[in-house]
């Protein structure tokens, strides 16, 4: 066990300096001269030259991927293009939000999604069933902002039981903190409940046609008992697979509802570096959005290994 | 072989199955029939007879959106499991009535150990502490004859071997000694040497435990061997009851008489061919799976110094049981997988250093052991039939025109063309299979356990049918086998192997009727009743 942990967390090391270097080349390779962005419109031709050679523009670009590959070990991801501010610490600034957001939403997705797909299955064909699968569909295809601003209407603005927008962090107190995830966290998990619930149910309604369930049956033990010790376990693997990839999405797809929350997170702060051209924060937030689905991908997998013993690669 | 009258165990009274919603003919109709304590009874009967859903009747297994009991009585120590509640049904399970089923690859759980699931059967029915439920597995693991019982508790079932995972099941089955087993085709997926251990297995821990047992096998062979008494069914119904002996030497139904006498006879048939000329020659064929590490040798060597002939017209058995590389050898053969060395001599020319392998294919076609899944479920038969010609550049009339033809050839009219493979049987399926293969006017056929998977009665008609091939076509046939009395009816020549080597080689008559090595002796021993003559219904000995 210990050497597949090994070899996977190995594995990984490459994965990720290769996207360090597909990130650089992205942003060489876009349109645009960083200088002219820096220098403005009015800069002169010499004020240009100048400004190239203070930020090492001139060097051949190899050189300039180690330089930089260099300064990112060093946890130096320079400076915002229009703040002037380190980008590391924007970035820090807007990652506890996101983090806040991205977890809650996945723990209510699987919290809510893995019984809601395993009672699906147990009732297969029957009305609860159909319940939870009209209900998936509907997760699945009404947009996030309108189940956002539909829910900050019913318990926010009518009800009055969360507070229509806004961010705490968790060092206000955690009632505060909490609080003001609760809305953020139910839009953002519908399609996520939707999918997961999905593929619970077709996941657990394969391994009870197989063998060993009727083996268990056969022992004497409750339906309920089955569905739990023998077939959730067995269904596991595809399920892990598609949290990961939910958390995946997840993280890419926070943009939306941040605004929708006025949430300081990464998502916002992606809206604004694109439309500002901040080249070095979105590099920096692209690295890091990138880092994480291989961490989560790492995780996937040794998942797997955790939960079949017939997976070791 | 009867045991003295004792207490009655199981009563199956008037029992009707029938599909749900009901309506259609019942599966299962007026089945009647008693077991007593100590005793076995055999089930037999072919695909589709009903014998393994009476069994699961018993159990209360079922499936319960297809299948209900509609009329009788099933009285388990007179209580009736029909009127159990489900609670009271749970109870009965793994403390009454056990069950041990036929794939022991996939009747346990492969993410729990062989241990757990063990005592998953103790914390559901017993109070027993977490200590005292280990002793209890570990000893229950020993009275099943598994070796290295800790370590076996620990393993995954994909860590054991399919023997193994049988006892693991019977040990599960036994551990609360219940009053009744059923055993559904226990064996079936065994080795004749594994099929005989088990057989033992469970006779043994009847006899300590006096339980009842009901046998469902479509194997005459397995029936003679453990049967105290016989009940046949034939598309769900009871044909004929009687005691071993009875059935076995007297019986009185045509369908019965029918099926002992499909039991193919253990004394070969075949002569040797004269000197044909050499349809394909193996000279010292090694096959290594994995590389050899740079520390560690991972490899197998799943065949080696493997060395045989096949001439015209010629029927070669390679038997030999799982593992034993036989499979392996024509895969080479028909370079589905790369021999690492030796040479494959195919009409005089070696295509071991082949890199094209087209011209090759067309020589030497295959039949697989699965008839459901070896043929496209989306493609008509004539689809299936001509896709091999048109790819070697016939034209469609002419292709169509030999398929038909060749459908005549295996008993099945040209009209079937149109029709798609899950309209047939799986007897009728081999058939087109092995028409998709001689289609192609091979040298050579190759025929990995073509007909394991069929009844005997259908086993008999293609193994009568490869006969008919050979006669017409003076086509050669590497048969590959695990079965000794399938190898009897048809190999002129046989080759024994065992962990990837050829233990024996000759004639058919000499290796199966004296044979020299202790291995195949062996082998022939553990083949269910070697002593009995079905074709005859009497002991072999007579019958010499």
């Amino acid at each position: 066990m210990l050497g597949f942990v090994v070899k996977r967390v190995l594995s990984a090391v490459p994965v990720l300096f290769m996207v360090a270097i597909i990130v650089f080349m992205v942003l060489r390779l876009s349109p645009g001269d960083p200088a002219v962005m820096i220098g403005g419109p009015n800069a002169t031709p010499d004020q240009l030259a100048a400004l190239r050679e203070s930020m090492g523009l001139n060097k051949p670009l190899l050189e300039q991927l180690f330089i930089w590959l260099g300064a990112i070990a060093q946890g130096d991801f320079g400076v915002s293009l229009v703040s002037g501010k380190p980008v590391a610490a924007l970035v820090m600034d807007r990652f506890g939000p996101t983090l806040a957001l991205s977890l809650s939403t996945v723990v209510l997705a699987v919290a809510v999604a893995i019984p809601l797909g395993v009672i699906a299955a147990w009732q297969q064909g029957k009305w609860l069933d159909r319940l939870v699968m009209t209900g998936s569909v509907l997760g699945f295809s009404v947009p996030v902002f309108i189940i956002g601003y539909v829910l900050i209407l019913i318990f926010a603005r009518t009800l009055g039981w969360f507070p229509v927008q806004g961010y705490k962090p968790l060092s206000a107190g955690f009632h505060d903190f909490a609080i003001r995830l609760v809305l953020p966290s139910v839009t953002l998990s519908f399609p996520y409940i939707a999918l997961i619930a999905r593929i619970v149910r077709t996941n657990v309604i394969e391994v009870m046609n197989e063998d060993y369930i009727r083996t268990a049956r056969a022992k004497g033990m409750t339906e309920g008992g089955v569905l739990m010790h023998h077939a959730l376990g067995n269904a596991a693997v595809p399920i892990v697979t598609i949290i990961g990839v939910s958390i995946a999405m997840l993280i890419g797809g926070v943009v939306v509802t941040e605004s929708v929350f006025n949430i300081p997170g990464l998502g916002r702060l992606v809206l604004e570096a694109v439309l500002a051209r901040d080249y070095t924060v979105i590099q920096t937030v692209i690295l890091l959005f990138s880092t994480i689905y291989v961490f989560i991908n790492l995780g996937v997998d040794l998942l797997y290994g955790l939960l079949d013993p017939r997976i070791r690669y | 072989m009867t045991t003295p009258p004792s207490q009655v165990v199981l009563s199956v009274e008037d029992v009707t199955i029938d599909t749900r919603p009901a309506g259609r003919k019942p599966i299962v109709r007026n089945i009647s029939f008693d077991v007593r304590e100590g005793e076995t009874l055999c089930i037999v009967g072919e695909s589709g007879s009903g014998k393994s859903v009476t069994s699961m009747a018993v159990m209360g297994l079922l499936p319960k959106d297809a299948l209900q009991v509609t009329g009788g009585r099933i009285l388990l120590d007179g209580e009736d499991v029909l009127q159990a509640t489900p609670a009271r049904i749970r109870e009965l399970r793994a403390q009454k009535v056990a069950m041990v089923f036929q794939e022991p690859m996939t009747a346990l759980n492969p993410v729990k150990t062989a241990g757990a699931q063990i005592d998953e059967v103790l914390r559901l029915h017993t109070n027993l502490s977490a200590a005292e439920r280990r002793q209890k597995v570990l000893h229950m693991l020993e009275r099943v004859h598994l070796p290295d019982v800790e370590r076996i508790y620990k393993s995954y079932p994909h860590q054991l071997s399919g023997g193994q995972r049988q006892r693991i099941v019977i040990a599960m089955a036994l551990i609360l000694r219940p009053r009744l087993l059923l055993a559904d085709e226990p064996t079936t997926a065994l080795d004749v040497t594994t099929q005989k251990q088990i057989l033992r297995l469970i006779k043994e821990l009847q006899e300590e435990e006096k339980t009842a047992v009901v046998f469902v096998t479509h194997d005459f062979g397995v029936v003679s061997e453990i049967a105290d008494r016989i009940v046949v069914m034939n598309r769900g119904d009871l044909v004929e009851t009687g005691t071993c002996a009875e059935i076995l030497s007297n019986p009185r139904q045509d369908y019965t008489r029918m099926l002992v006498a499909s039991v193919p006879s253990l004394i070969p048939r075949c002569v040797p061919v004269p000197a044909n000329p050499k349809v394909l020659e193996v000279v010292a064929l090694e096959k290594r799976y994995g590389k050899k590490g740079l520390y560690r040798d991972r490899s197998v060597l799943a065949a080696q110094n493997i060395s045989f002939t096949v001439r015209k017209g010629e029927i070669t058995g390679i038997i030999g049981e799982s593992g034993s590389g036989k499979s392996t050898v024509a895969r080479c053969v028909m370079r589905l997988t790369d021999p690492s060395g030796g040479a494959i001599v195919l009409n005089g020319h070696d295509i071991v250093p082949l890199r094209n392998l087209r011209p090759m294919r067309q020589h030497v076609q295959y039949i697989f052991q699965d008839p459901y899944r070896s043929l496209n479920p989306r493609r008509t038969i004539g689809q299936s039939l001509m896709e091999g010609l048109l790819n070697y550049g016939l034209r469609e009339t002419e292709a169509a025109r030999k398929a038909a033809a060749t459908l005549e050839l295996v008993n099945l009219p040209a009209e079937v063309m149109n029709r798609y493979p899950h309209q047939f049987s799986g007897g009728q399926r081999q058939r087109i299979a092995i028409a998709r293969a001689v289609v192609m006017e091979p040298d050579l056929l190759i025929a990995d356990e073509a007909v394991s998977a069929l009844d005997v009665t259908v086993q008999a008609q293609v193994l009568q049918l490869f006969e008919e091939i050979r006669a017409r076509t003076g086509i050669s046939i590497l048969f590959i086998t695990h079965d000794l009395r399938v190898a009897a009816q048809i190999c002129n020549t046989i080759v024994v192997m065992q962990d990837g080597r050829i233990v024996e080689q000759g004639a058919a008559r000499d290796v199966l009727a004296a044979p020299v090595q202790a291995y195949t002796r062996s082998l022939i021993d553990a083949a269910p009743a070697p002593d009995w003559d079905f074709q005859n219904f009497r002991p072999v000995s007579r019958a010499l």
